[in-house]
């Protein structure tokens, strides 16, 4: 009955690294920018810290618990925001934060896949949260 | 497969038969959350929208009188099945969500004051929480939650001193959706009605595993959802002491809740339908009624006894598997639920793993975030099992557990 494959494919090593040995994960002594969501599915929470120089990400750090596709997807954001201008940050939308993951997410796991780019999004540049959430 | 040694044991491989979603090879452990259905509730509500579908208490053709008659056919049927003195004492709602909404509406505001206390527990649900912050918060009244134990068990200690200080209503679930306690409900009424309180009582996951005397319980209201006992969506009980009832205004109002209309002003109909304002939902309410003739028929005691019997395996099953920890009390005091949560491995990622194995399972908070936060968790995984529940699909599940261990080793 179990398909091994699938799992395999699904859990990839770079998604488990991710979850197991997250980038960037703590906070920062007095960020410029601070910001946690939730999800409503089952209350797992993201936090994001921001310091920002000159309109540049110099640093960001997360923080929270949850499953390993939204720890991942945290992860992989971060490091894609290191170092980009708060501009650039905002033209990432979902299909890139899908893309990174490079799997296929189901309907019902699509908001943990996202809720690192609803802290984002809400924190660094306040657009409401409800336009990612993928339904 | 089932052998029947007693008259009181299921005869699960007959009940399965009923349930043509299990032919599809899923392990369904998501009962507590939404039971299946079957056949005879499916064709009964087939039967009413192929052949009588029309509406209820109005229409003067044989359709509508047959769809009446059973639409309030099921009204005693309840009536039985819960044993409440009479119909009107049944009234018809969406489910349980909408029964607690109704009370603390209809009753709550009329009578719970600035200053009063309401005394909830940690363990309750969403639906028996929010309508009463609502509430609190229109009227000025307190809410004190009793706690729980190390084994998710009631501090009836608490529960005790919370009661000496007059409570106006109190309100807990017959057992705990999340954690399958079965809390000591008549113990608990006795004493709330003693202190001179209100009580209602929220058998979402009381009715349909364990039944319910409500006459015995001694409880003013009682509030439960037909598709966790095997029936639709879309229809669900409350019953009330008739007295109680009687002194409520309506929650809705419309067609069908009046006597009169005038442009002066209205006279409300009787109980039970004061509260059953707009048209119904008529299909479901008729499906209700075959979901209680099924478990009437396999006998609240039998389907105790088989819940039991997989709660015990699955209890002992689950405790063999290392990194796992389980929540809540020893299956004896506990219906067939089971909360856990493995190490290193969030529930949703073991529901996704699981859901690969066809194996459907509750990945969450389950609606009970107050109790999440006191067990110092966000989320647990949640099996559950109903009439239907077979030892290999508990099987199925340590095998997911254990595919989702090797993942996340």
């Amino acid at each position: 009955m179990s398909s091994t494959a699938a799992d395999d494919q699904f859990y990839r090593e770079y998604i488990l690294d991710h979850y197991k040995n997250p980038r960037n994960f703590g906070r920062l002594e007095n960020p410029d920018i601070s910001h946690e969501e939730d999800n409503p599915l089952c209350g797992d929470v993201i936090g994001m810290d921001f310091r920002v120089k000159d309109g540049v990400i110099e640093d960001v750090r997360f923080h929270g618990r949850g499953c390993a596709i939204s720890q991942a997807s945290a992860s992989l954001l971060t490091e894609r925001l290191k170092g980009i201008s708060l501009d650039e940050a905002k033209k990432i939308g979902k299909e890139d934060v899908l893309g990174e993951l490079g799997i296929q997410i189901s309907p019902a796991r699509i908001k943990c896949a996202l809720l690192s780019l609803k802290v984002l999004k809400v924190g660094a540049y306040g657009l409401a949260g409800d336009d990612e959430d993928g339904e | 497969m089932a052998t029947i040694s007693r008259s009181s044991r299921l005869d699960v491989a007959t009940i399965r038969r009923d349930f043509p979603i299990l032919e599809t090879g899923i392990a369904y452990l998501d009962s507590a959350n939404t039971s299946q259905r079957p056949r005879q509730v499916t064709d009964a509500m087939l039967d009413y929208f192929q052949r009588y579908n029309s509406n209820i208490h109005r229409a003067a053709y044989k359709i509508a009188e047959e769809a009446t008659e059973r639409y309030e056919g099921t009204r005693e049927k309840v009536r039985a099945f819960i044993n409440a003195s009479s119909t009107k004492e049944i009234i018809y709602t969406r489910g349980t969500t909408e029964a607690i909404n109704l009370v603390a509406y209809s009753w709550g505001r009329k009578n719970i004051k600035k200053g009063d206390l309401i005394v909830l527990t940690i363990l309750d649900h969403h639906s028996n929480i929010v309508p009463w912050q609502i509430l609190a918060a229109a009227n000025g009244a307190t809410i004190e939650y009793v706690d729980i134990d190390e084994r998710g068990e009631l501090r009836l200690d608490q529960f005790y001193e919370l009661l000496k200080r007059s409570p106006k209503l109190v309100a807990f679930s017959q057992v705990s959706n999340a954690l399958g306690t079965i809390n000591p409900a008549s113990e608990m009424v006795a004493a709330a009605k003693k202190a001179g309180a209100t009580v209602l009582v929220d058998g979402a996951q009381g009715a349909p595993h364990q039944g319910v005397d409500v006459q015995a319980l001694g409880c003013d209201f009682y509030a439960f959802s037909g598709h966790k006992m095997l029936g639709p969506t879309g229809a669900g009980i409350l019953y009330g002491r008739r007295a109680l009832l009687e002194a409520m205004d309506p929650f809705m109002s419309g067609g069908d809740m009046i006597k009169t209309v005038r442009v002066e002003g209205t006279t409300y109909h009787d109980l039970p339908w004061k509260f059953e304002a707009g048209t119904q939902a008529i299909g479901e309410v008729i499906g209700l009624g075959a979901a209680v003739d099924y478990l009437s028929g396999l006998g609240m005691e039998a389907v105790r006894a088989h819940e039991r019997e997989i709660t015990e395996y699955a209890y002992e099953s689950l405790s063999d598997i290392e990194g796992l920890t389980l929540y809540g009390p020893p299956p004896s005091r506990r219906a067939g639920v089971i909360s856990f949560a493995l190490a290193g491995i969030h529930p949703h990622d073991l529901a996704t793993i699981a859901d690969r194995d066809q194996v459907c399972l509750r990945a969450g908070h389950h609606c009970a975030m107050p109790l999440m936060t006191r067990l110092g968790v966000v989320a647990t995984a949640r099996a559950s099992f109903y009439v239907y529940t077979q030892k290999d699909e508990v099987d199925r599940l340590v095998g997911s557990i254990k595919e989702a261990q090797r993942i996340f080793k």
